[in-house]
Protein backbone atom coordinates (compact mmCIF):
# COMPACT_ATOMS: atom_id res chain seq x y z
CA UNK A 1 0.00 0.00 0.00
CA UNK A 2 2.92 2.25 0.61
CA UNK A 3 3.84 1.89 -3.01
CA UNK A 4 0.40 2.84 -4.19
CA UNK A 5 0.26 5.93 -2.01
CA UNK A 6 3.62 6.98 -3.31
CA UNK A 7 2.50 6.38 -6.85
CA UNK A 8 -0.56 8.54 -6.40
CA UNK A 9 1.48 11.30 -4.85
CA UNK A 10 3.93 11.11 -7.67
CA UNK A 11 1.18 11.04 -10.24
CA UNK A 12 -0.42 14.27 -9.11
CA UNK A 13 2.53 16.61 -9.82
CA UNK A 14 3.14 14.85 -13.12
CA UNK A 15 -0.41 15.52 -14.18
CA UNK A 16 -0.16 19.13 -13.14
CA UNK A 17 3.02 19.44 -15.12
CA UNK A 18 1.37 18.07 -18.25
CA UNK A 19 -1.61 20.37 -17.90
CA UNK A 20 0.58 23.35 -17.11
CA UNK A 21 2.62 22.67 -20.19
CA UNK A 22 -0.50 22.49 -22.31
CA UNK A 23 -1.69 25.78 -20.90
CA UNK A 24 1.63 27.43 -21.42
CA UNK A 25 2.09 26.43 -25.01
CA UNK A 26 -1.48 26.90 -26.12
CA UNK A 27 -2.80 30.14 -24.87
CA UNK A 28 -5.95 30.01 -27.00
CA UNK A 29 -9.05 28.98 -25.06
CA UNK A 30 -9.87 25.99 -27.25
CA UNK A 31 -6.88 24.14 -25.85
CA UNK A 32 -6.86 25.45 -22.32
CA UNK A 33 -9.11 22.55 -21.38
CA UNK A 34 -7.43 20.92 -18.37
CA UNK A 35 -8.60 17.48 -19.51
CA UNK A 36 -6.68 17.76 -22.76
CA UNK A 37 -4.26 14.86 -22.99
CA UNK A 38 -1.23 14.44 -25.18
CA UNK A 39 -3.35 13.15 -28.04
CA UNK A 40 -5.37 16.32 -28.06
CA UNK A 41 -2.24 18.45 -28.23
CA UNK A 42 -0.88 16.25 -31.00
CA UNK A 43 -3.99 16.87 -33.03
CA UNK A 44 -3.83 20.53 -32.24
CA UNK A 45 -0.35 20.60 -33.77
CA UNK A 46 -1.67 18.73 -36.75
CA UNK A 47 -2.76 21.97 -38.35
CA UNK A 48 -6.06 23.33 -37.07
CA UNK A 49 -4.46 26.73 -36.62
CA UNK A 50 -2.09 28.67 -38.82
CA UNK A 51 0.51 29.20 -36.13
CA UNK A 52 0.32 25.61 -34.99
CA UNK A 53 1.20 23.85 -38.24
CA UNK A 54 3.64 20.97 -38.07
CA UNK A 55 6.92 22.88 -37.64
CA UNK A 56 8.85 21.10 -40.43
CA UNK A 57 6.16 22.28 -42.88
CA UNK A 58 6.16 25.91 -41.69
CA UNK A 59 7.44 27.98 -44.63
CA UNK A 60 8.24 30.90 -42.33
CA UNK A 61 11.27 28.97 -41.05
CA UNK A 62 12.57 28.04 -44.50
CA UNK A 63 14.70 31.12 -45.30
CA UNK A 64 16.57 30.93 -42.04
CA UNK A 65 17.18 27.20 -42.33
CA UNK A 66 18.30 27.47 -45.95
CA UNK A 67 20.67 30.33 -45.16
CA UNK A 68 22.29 28.65 -42.18
CA UNK A 69 22.40 25.28 -43.91
CA UNK A 70 24.18 26.90 -46.86
CA UNK A 71 26.63 28.67 -44.55
CA UNK A 72 27.36 25.65 -42.37
CA UNK A 73 27.51 23.11 -45.20
CA UNK A 74 29.74 25.36 -47.30
CA UNK A 75 32.02 25.79 -44.29
CA UNK A 76 32.01 22.03 -43.73
CA UNK A 77 32.79 21.32 -47.38
CA UNK A 78 35.65 23.82 -47.44
CA UNK A 79 37.11 22.55 -44.17
CA UNK A 80 36.86 18.94 -45.31
CA UNK A 81 38.17 19.40 -48.84
CA UNK A 82 40.95 21.88 -48.08
CA UNK A 83 42.15 20.92 -44.60
CA UNK A 84 40.81 17.79 -42.97
CA UNK A 85 40.56 15.15 -45.67
CA UNK A 86 43.97 15.86 -47.28
CA UNK A 87 45.51 15.32 -43.86
CA UNK A 88 43.85 11.93 -43.41
CA UNK A 89 44.63 11.08 -47.02
CA UNK A 90 48.31 11.93 -46.55
CA UNK A 91 48.46 9.70 -43.46
CA UNK A 92 47.02 6.82 -45.45
CA UNK A 93 49.29 7.50 -48.44
CA UNK A 94 52.37 7.70 -46.18
CA UNK A 95 51.46 4.42 -44.54
CA UNK A 96 50.87 2.75 -47.89
CA UNK A 97 54.23 4.02 -49.19
CA UNK A 98 55.97 2.85 -46.02
CA UNK A 99 54.36 -0.59 -46.20
CA UNK A 100 55.19 -0.94 -49.88
CA UNK A 101 58.81 0.09 -49.32
CA UNK A 102 59.15 -2.23 -46.35
CA UNK A 103 57.66 -5.18 -48.16
CA UNK A 104 59.92 -4.51 -51.14
CA UNK A 105 62.92 -4.46 -48.79
CA UNK A 106 61.70 -7.65 -47.16
CA UNK A 107 61.34 -9.22 -50.59
CA UNK A 108 64.91 -8.25 -51.50
CA UNK A 109 66.19 -9.63 -48.20
CA UNK A 110 64.35 -12.86 -48.78
CA UNK A 111 65.85 -13.24 -52.22
CA UNK A 112 69.31 -12.64 -50.73
CA UNK A 113 68.62 -15.25 -48.08
CA UNK A 114 67.46 -17.72 -50.72
CA UNK A 115 70.66 -17.15 -52.68
CA UNK A 116 72.76 -17.63 -49.54
CA UNK A 117 70.91 -20.84 -48.70
CA UNK A 118 71.44 -22.12 -52.24
CA UNK A 119 75.16 -21.31 -52.06
CA UNK A 120 75.40 -22.94 -48.64
CA UNK A 121 73.71 -26.06 -49.96
CA UNK A 122 75.88 -26.08 -53.10
CA UNK A 123 79.21 -25.85 -51.20
CA UNK A 124 79.20 -29.37 -49.61
CA UNK A 125 78.01 -30.93 -52.84
CA UNK A 126 80.83 -29.16 -54.67
CA UNK A 127 83.39 -30.27 -52.11
CA UNK A 128 82.04 -33.82 -52.24
CA UNK A 129 82.30 -34.02 -56.00
CA UNK A 130 85.81 -32.51 -55.85
CA UNK A 131 86.80 -35.05 -53.21
CA UNK A 132 85.40 -37.85 -55.32
CA UNK A 133 87.37 -36.56 -58.28
CA UNK A 134 90.57 -36.47 -56.26
CA UNK A 135 89.94 -39.98 -54.91
CA UNK A 136 89.23 -41.35 -58.36
CA UNK A 137 92.33 -39.70 -59.80
CA UNK A 138 94.51 -41.02 -57.01
CA UNK A 139 93.19 -44.51 -57.29
CA UNK A 140 93.66 -44.44 -61.07
CA UNK A 141 97.24 -43.26 -60.65
CA UNK A 142 97.93 -45.96 -58.06
CA UNK A 143 96.32 -48.58 -60.28
CA UNK A 144 98.39 -47.66 -63.31
CA UNK A 145 101.56 -47.53 -61.21
CA UNK A 146 100.78 -50.92 -59.73
CA UNK A 147 100.01 -52.33 -63.15
CA UNK A 148 103.26 -51.04 -64.61
CA UNK A 149 105.25 -52.35 -61.65
CA UNK A 150 103.54 -55.71 -61.95
CA UNK A 151 104.25 -55.82 -65.64
CA UNK A 152 107.91 -55.04 -64.96
CA UNK A 153 108.11 -57.66 -62.25
CA UNK A 154 106.35 -60.20 -64.48
CA UNK A 155 108.66 -59.46 -67.35
CA UNK A 156 111.65 -59.81 -65.05
CA UNK A 157 110.30 -63.04 -63.63
CA UNK A 158 109.53 -64.54 -67.02
CA UNK A 159 113.01 -63.61 -68.21
CA UNK A 160 114.49 -65.29 -65.17
CA UNK A 161 112.24 -68.32 -65.72
CA UNK A 162 113.37 -68.46 -69.33
CA UNK A 163 117.08 -68.38 -68.40
CA UNK A 164 116.47 -70.96 -65.68
CA UNK A 165 114.68 -73.20 -68.12
CA UNK A 166 117.50 -72.78 -70.60
CA UNK A 167 120.03 -73.67 -67.94
CA UNK A 168 117.95 -76.67 -66.92
CA UNK A 169 117.77 -77.76 -70.53
CA UNK A 170 121.55 -77.45 -70.99
CA UNK A 171 122.16 -79.19 -67.70
CA UNK A 172 119.73 -81.89 -68.71
CA UNK A 173 121.38 -82.29 -72.09
CA UNK A 174 124.74 -82.39 -70.43
CA UNK A 175 123.44 -84.94 -67.98
CA UNK A 176 122.07 -87.00 -70.77
CA UNK A 177 125.53 -87.17 -72.37
CA UNK A 178 126.99 -88.29 -69.07
CA UNK A 179 124.30 -91.04 -68.85
CA UNK A 180 125.95 -92.84 -71.80
CA UNK A 181 129.39 -92.67 -70.15
CA UNK A 182 128.01 -93.91 -66.84
CA UNK A 183 126.18 -96.71 -68.62
CA UNK A 184 129.31 -97.62 -70.55
CA UNK A 185 131.44 -97.59 -67.45
CA UNK A 186 128.88 -99.59 -65.53
CA UNK A 187 128.51 -102.05 -68.39
CA UNK A 188 132.33 -102.37 -68.70
CA UNK A 189 132.61 -102.96 -64.96
CA UNK A 190 129.82 -105.58 -65.08
CA UNK A 191 131.27 -107.24 -68.15
CA UNK A 192 134.79 -107.16 -66.64
CA UNK A 193 133.47 -108.86 -63.53
CA UNK A 194 131.75 -111.46 -65.69
CA UNK A 195 134.08 -112.16 -68.55
CA UNK A 196 137.29 -110.36 -67.85
CA UNK A 197 138.89 -107.46 -69.62
CA UNK A 198 137.33 -106.15 -72.83
CA UNK A 199 138.19 -103.13 -74.80
CA UNK A 200 136.22 -100.12 -73.68
CA UNK A 201 135.44 -99.11 -77.25
CA UNK A 202 133.38 -102.20 -77.94
CA UNK A 203 131.49 -101.65 -74.64
CA UNK A 204 130.71 -98.10 -75.58
CA UNK A 205 129.45 -99.23 -78.97
CA UNK A 206 127.27 -101.86 -77.42
CA UNK A 207 125.82 -99.36 -74.87
CA UNK A 208 125.17 -96.91 -77.60
CA UNK A 209 123.46 -99.56 -79.60
CA UNK A 210 121.38 -100.61 -76.60
CA UNK A 211 120.40 -97.04 -75.65
CA UNK A 212 119.23 -96.45 -79.22
CA UNK A 213 116.88 -99.40 -79.11
CA UNK B 1 8.68 22.88 -21.64
CA UNK B 2 6.02 20.99 -23.50
CA UNK B 3 6.09 17.81 -21.49
CA UNK B 4 5.02 14.89 -23.58
CA UNK B 5 4.04 16.87 -26.66
CA UNK B 6 5.73 14.86 -29.46
CA UNK B 7 5.78 17.81 -31.88
CA UNK B 8 7.44 20.36 -29.67
CA UNK B 9 10.87 18.91 -30.40
CA UNK B 10 10.58 20.18 -33.99
CA UNK B 11 9.70 23.77 -33.09
CA UNK B 12 12.21 26.30 -34.33
CA UNK B 13 12.96 29.15 -31.96
CA UNK B 14 14.82 32.30 -32.83
CA UNK B 15 17.98 32.73 -30.79
CA UNK B 16 19.51 35.75 -32.51
CA UNK B 17 16.74 37.50 -34.46
CA UNK B 18 17.78 38.63 -37.93
CA UNK B 19 15.00 40.08 -40.06
CA UNK B 20 15.55 41.32 -43.59
CA UNK B 21 13.07 43.56 -45.34
CA UNK B 22 9.44 43.81 -44.33
CA UNK B 23 7.73 46.65 -42.56
CA UNK B 24 8.77 45.68 -39.04
CA UNK B 25 5.52 43.89 -38.17
CA UNK B 26 5.61 40.22 -37.21
CA UNK B 27 5.65 37.83 -40.17
CA UNK B 28 6.71 40.36 -42.77
CA UNK B 29 10.02 40.23 -44.60
CA UNK B 30 12.53 37.39 -44.44
CA UNK B 31 13.30 35.80 -41.11
CA UNK B 32 16.96 34.83 -41.31
CA UNK B 33 17.36 34.52 -37.56
CA UNK B 34 19.99 32.33 -35.98
CA UNK B 35 17.74 29.62 -34.56
CA UNK B 36 18.14 26.44 -32.56
CA UNK B 37 18.31 24.66 -35.93
CA UNK B 38 21.16 26.94 -37.04
CA UNK B 39 22.92 26.32 -33.74
CA UNK B 40 22.89 22.57 -34.29
CA UNK B 41 24.00 22.92 -37.91
CA UNK B 42 26.99 24.88 -36.66
CA UNK B 43 27.57 22.38 -33.84
CA UNK B 44 27.43 19.53 -36.36
CA UNK B 45 30.05 21.19 -38.53
CA UNK B 46 32.23 21.93 -35.50
CA UNK B 47 31.93 18.36 -34.22
CA UNK B 48 32.88 16.84 -37.60
CA UNK B 49 35.78 19.24 -38.12
CA UNK B 50 37.09 18.74 -34.60
CA UNK B 51 36.85 14.99 -34.95
CA UNK B 52 38.66 14.76 -38.27
CA UNK B 53 41.31 17.31 -37.31
CA UNK B 54 41.99 15.65 -33.95
CA UNK B 55 42.05 12.23 -35.58
CA UNK B 56 44.65 13.40 -38.10
CA UNK B 57 46.68 15.62 -35.74
CA UNK B 58 49.42 13.16 -34.74
CA UNK B 59 49.92 11.47 -38.13
CA UNK B 60 51.06 8.24 -36.53
CA UNK B 61 52.22 5.35 -38.65
CA UNK B 62 50.54 3.00 -36.20
CA UNK B 63 47.27 4.81 -35.52
CA UNK B 64 45.78 5.54 -32.14
CA UNK B 65 42.13 4.65 -31.57
CA UNK B 66 40.97 8.14 -32.49
CA UNK B 67 43.12 8.27 -35.60
CA UNK B 68 41.93 4.81 -36.60
CA UNK B 69 38.30 5.93 -36.30
CA UNK B 70 39.00 8.88 -38.54
CA UNK B 71 40.80 6.69 -41.06
CA UNK B 72 37.95 4.17 -41.01
CA UNK B 73 35.42 6.91 -41.73
CA UNK B 74 37.61 8.21 -44.55
CA UNK B 75 38.13 4.80 -46.13
CA UNK B 76 34.49 3.80 -45.61
CA UNK B 77 33.25 6.75 -47.67
CA UNK B 78 36.13 6.46 -50.15
CA UNK B 79 35.40 2.78 -50.83
CA UNK B 80 31.68 3.46 -51.10
CA UNK B 81 32.23 6.18 -53.67
CA UNK B 82 34.92 4.26 -55.57
CA UNK B 83 32.75 1.15 -55.87
CA UNK B 84 29.79 3.18 -57.14
CA UNK B 85 31.36 5.87 -59.31
CA UNK B 86 34.83 4.49 -59.99
CA UNK B 87 38.15 6.29 -59.69
CA UNK B 88 36.87 9.15 -61.81
CA UNK B 89 34.15 9.78 -59.24
CA UNK B 90 36.74 10.32 -56.50
CA UNK B 91 36.87 14.04 -57.29
CA UNK B 92 33.54 14.20 -55.46
CA UNK B 93 34.99 12.53 -52.39
CA UNK B 94 35.05 15.67 -50.18
CA UNK B 95 31.48 16.39 -51.19
CA UNK B 96 30.19 12.90 -50.42
CA UNK B 97 32.21 12.74 -47.21
CA UNK B 98 30.79 16.11 -46.08
CA UNK B 99 27.26 14.95 -46.88
CA UNK B 100 27.67 11.65 -45.09
CA UNK B 101 29.32 13.19 -42.06
CA UNK B 102 26.79 16.02 -41.88
CA UNK B 103 23.74 13.76 -42.11
CA UNK B 104 25.19 11.15 -39.76
CA UNK B 105 26.26 13.66 -37.12
CA UNK B 106 23.00 15.60 -37.35
CA UNK B 107 21.02 12.36 -36.99
CA UNK B 108 23.09 11.19 -34.03
CA UNK B 109 22.93 14.63 -32.36
CA UNK B 110 19.17 14.25 -32.61
CA UNK B 111 19.39 11.18 -30.39
CA UNK B 112 20.71 13.24 -27.48
CA UNK B 113 17.89 14.55 -25.26
CA UNK B 114 17.11 18.27 -25.67
CA UNK B 115 19.15 18.40 -28.86
CA UNK B 116 17.50 19.68 -32.02
CA UNK B 117 17.45 17.31 -35.01
CA UNK B 118 18.49 19.27 -38.08
CA UNK B 119 17.51 16.51 -40.51
CA UNK B 120 13.95 16.29 -39.16
CA UNK B 121 13.05 19.36 -41.19
CA UNK B 122 12.12 18.66 -44.78
CA UNK B 123 13.58 21.92 -46.04
CA UNK B 124 17.03 20.77 -44.93
CA UNK B 125 16.77 17.36 -46.59
CA UNK B 126 15.25 18.87 -49.73
CA UNK B 127 18.09 21.37 -49.89
CA UNK B 128 20.70 18.61 -49.55
CA UNK B 129 18.95 16.44 -52.16
CA UNK B 130 18.65 19.34 -54.61
CA UNK B 131 22.32 20.12 -54.01
CA UNK B 132 23.18 16.55 -54.96
CA UNK B 133 20.99 16.64 -58.06
CA UNK B 134 22.35 20.02 -59.19
CA UNK B 135 25.89 18.72 -58.81
CA UNK B 136 24.91 15.68 -60.91
CA UNK B 137 23.19 17.68 -63.63
CA UNK B 138 25.71 20.53 -63.81
CA UNK B 139 28.74 18.25 -63.78
CA UNK B 140 27.04 15.88 -66.21
CA UNK B 141 26.44 18.59 -68.80
CA UNK B 142 29.80 20.23 -68.10
CA UNK B 143 31.69 16.96 -68.57
CA UNK B 144 29.68 15.29 -71.34
CA UNK B 145 27.64 18.08 -72.94
CA UNK B 146 24.48 16.78 -74.55
CA UNK B 147 25.79 13.22 -74.37
CA UNK B 148 24.72 13.44 -70.73
CA UNK B 149 21.16 12.96 -72.02
CA UNK B 150 22.16 9.41 -73.00
CA UNK B 151 21.41 8.81 -69.33
CA UNK B 152 17.76 8.58 -70.32
CA UNK B 153 18.37 6.22 -73.24
CA UNK B 154 19.57 2.86 -71.96
CA UNK B 155 21.91 1.17 -74.43
CA UNK B 156 20.86 -2.16 -75.93
CA UNK B 157 17.14 -1.40 -75.80
CA UNK B 158 15.21 -1.93 -79.07
CA UNK B 159 14.11 1.33 -80.69
CA UNK B 160 10.40 0.55 -80.54
CA UNK B 161 10.56 0.31 -76.71
CA UNK B 162 12.31 3.65 -76.35
CA UNK B 163 9.09 5.77 -76.36
CA UNK B 164 8.09 3.91 -73.21
CA UNK B 165 11.51 3.56 -71.57
CA UNK B 166 12.71 7.16 -71.99
CA UNK B 167 9.77 8.78 -70.14
CA UNK B 168 10.15 6.20 -67.39
CA UNK B 169 13.84 7.03 -67.08
CA UNK B 170 13.08 10.76 -66.99
CA UNK B 171 10.41 10.31 -64.33
CA UNK B 172 12.71 8.12 -62.26
CA UNK B 173 15.44 10.75 -62.54
CA UNK B 174 13.08 13.53 -61.51
CA UNK B 175 11.76 11.53 -58.58
CA UNK B 176 15.26 11.04 -57.18
CA UNK B 177 15.52 14.31 -55.24
CA UNK B 178 12.04 13.70 -53.83
CA UNK B 179 12.76 10.16 -52.67
CA UNK B 180 16.20 11.16 -51.41
CA UNK B 181 14.88 14.00 -49.27
CA UNK B 182 11.57 12.50 -48.12
CA UNK B 183 13.28 9.23 -47.10
CA UNK B 184 15.64 11.00 -44.73
CA UNK B 185 13.08 13.49 -43.44
CA UNK B 186 10.39 10.82 -42.99
CA UNK B 187 12.62 8.34 -41.21
CA UNK B 188 14.06 10.86 -38.79
CA UNK B 189 10.93 12.87 -37.95
CA UNK B 190 8.64 9.82 -37.75
CA UNK B 191 11.19 8.04 -35.60
CA UNK B 192 11.46 10.98 -33.23
CA UNK B 193 7.67 11.34 -32.99
CA UNK B 194 7.26 7.62 -32.29
CA UNK B 195 9.94 7.76 -29.65
CA UNK B 196 8.34 10.75 -27.98
CA UNK B 197 4.84 9.24 -28.10
CA UNK B 198 5.99 6.01 -26.49
CA UNK B 199 7.98 7.97 -23.92
CA UNK B 200 4.78 9.90 -23.22
CA UNK B 201 2.98 6.60 -22.64
CA UNK B 202 5.37 5.96 -19.77
CA UNK B 203 4.33 9.12 -17.97
CA UNK B 204 0.63 9.56 -18.78
CA UNK B 205 -0.76 6.26 -17.36
CA UNK B 206 0.58 7.43 -14.01
CA UNK B 207 -2.69 9.30 -13.61
CA UNK B 208 -4.44 5.95 -13.15
CA UNK B 209 -2.52 5.26 -9.96
CA UNK B 210 -0.55 2.15 -9.14
CA UNK B 211 -1.90 0.04 -12.00
CA UNK B 212 -1.07 2.87 -14.33
CA UNK B 213 2.56 2.90 -13.22
CA UNK B 214 2.61 -0.88 -13.57
CA UNK B 215 1.27 -0.54 -17.09
CA UNK B 216 3.94 2.02 -17.87
CA UNK B 217 6.59 -0.71 -17.80
CA UNK B 218 5.61 -1.92 -21.25
CA UNK B 219 6.06 1.44 -23.04
CA UNK B 220 9.28 1.88 -21.05
CA UNK B 221 10.76 -1.23 -22.65
CA UNK B 222 9.31 -0.16 -25.96
CA UNK B 223 11.04 3.20 -25.66
CA UNK B 224 14.35 1.54 -24.85
CA UNK B 225 14.00 -0.70 -27.90
CA UNK B 226 12.93 2.23 -30.10
CA UNK B 227 15.93 4.24 -28.94
CA UNK B 228 18.21 1.48 -30.17
CA UNK B 229 16.25 1.30 -33.41
CA UNK B 230 16.53 5.06 -33.88
CA UNK B 231 20.30 4.90 -33.50
CA UNK B 232 20.30 2.26 -36.23
CA UNK B 233 18.02 4.39 -38.41
CA UNK B 234 20.24 7.44 -37.84
CA UNK B 235 23.28 5.57 -39.14
CA UNK B 236 21.50 3.66 -41.91
CA UNK B 237 19.81 6.76 -43.31
CA UNK B 238 23.12 8.62 -43.45
CA UNK B 239 24.62 5.61 -45.23
CA UNK B 240 21.69 5.35 -47.65
CA UNK B 241 21.92 9.06 -48.41
CA UNK B 242 25.63 8.79 -49.16
CA UNK B 243 25.30 5.58 -51.21
CA UNK B 244 22.53 7.04 -53.36
CA UNK B 245 24.54 10.21 -53.80
CA UNK B 246 27.48 8.09 -55.00
CA UNK B 247 25.25 6.24 -57.45
CA UNK B 248 23.76 9.45 -58.82
CA UNK B 249 27.24 10.91 -59.18
CA UNK B 250 28.13 7.79 -61.15
CA UNK B 251 25.45 8.81 -63.65
CA UNK B 252 27.14 12.19 -63.98
CA UNK B 253 30.53 10.59 -64.51
CA UNK B 254 29.41 7.70 -66.75
CA UNK B 255 26.05 8.69 -68.26
CA UNK B 256 25.73 5.83 -70.76
CA UNK B 257 24.90 2.75 -68.73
Amino acid sequence: MVTQAYAQEAAAPAEEHVDGAVDATHADPAHADPTADTHATTEAHGGEHGSDIFPPFDPATFPSQLLWLAISFAALYLLMSKVALPRVGSILADRKAKIDADSAAADASRQKTDAAIAAYEAAPADAKSKAQGIAAQTSDAIKTELASKRRAVEADLSAKVATAEARIATTKAEAMTHVDEIAAETAQTVVTQLVGDIPSDSVKAAVAKASKE
Amino acid sequence: MAGTDPIHQFVIEDMIPIHVGGDGTAGSGLNLSFTNSSLFMVLTVLAITTFVLLASSRKQLVPSRLQLTGELAYEFVANMLRSSAGTEGMKFFPFVFSLFAFVLTANLFGMIPYFFTVTSHIIVTVALALLVMSVVVIYGFFRHGFKFLKLFVPSGVPAYVLPIVVPIEIISFLSRPISLSVRLFGNISAGHITLKVFAGFIVSPGAAGFLGWLGAILPLFMTVALTALEFLVAAVQAYVFAVLTSMYLNDAVHPSH
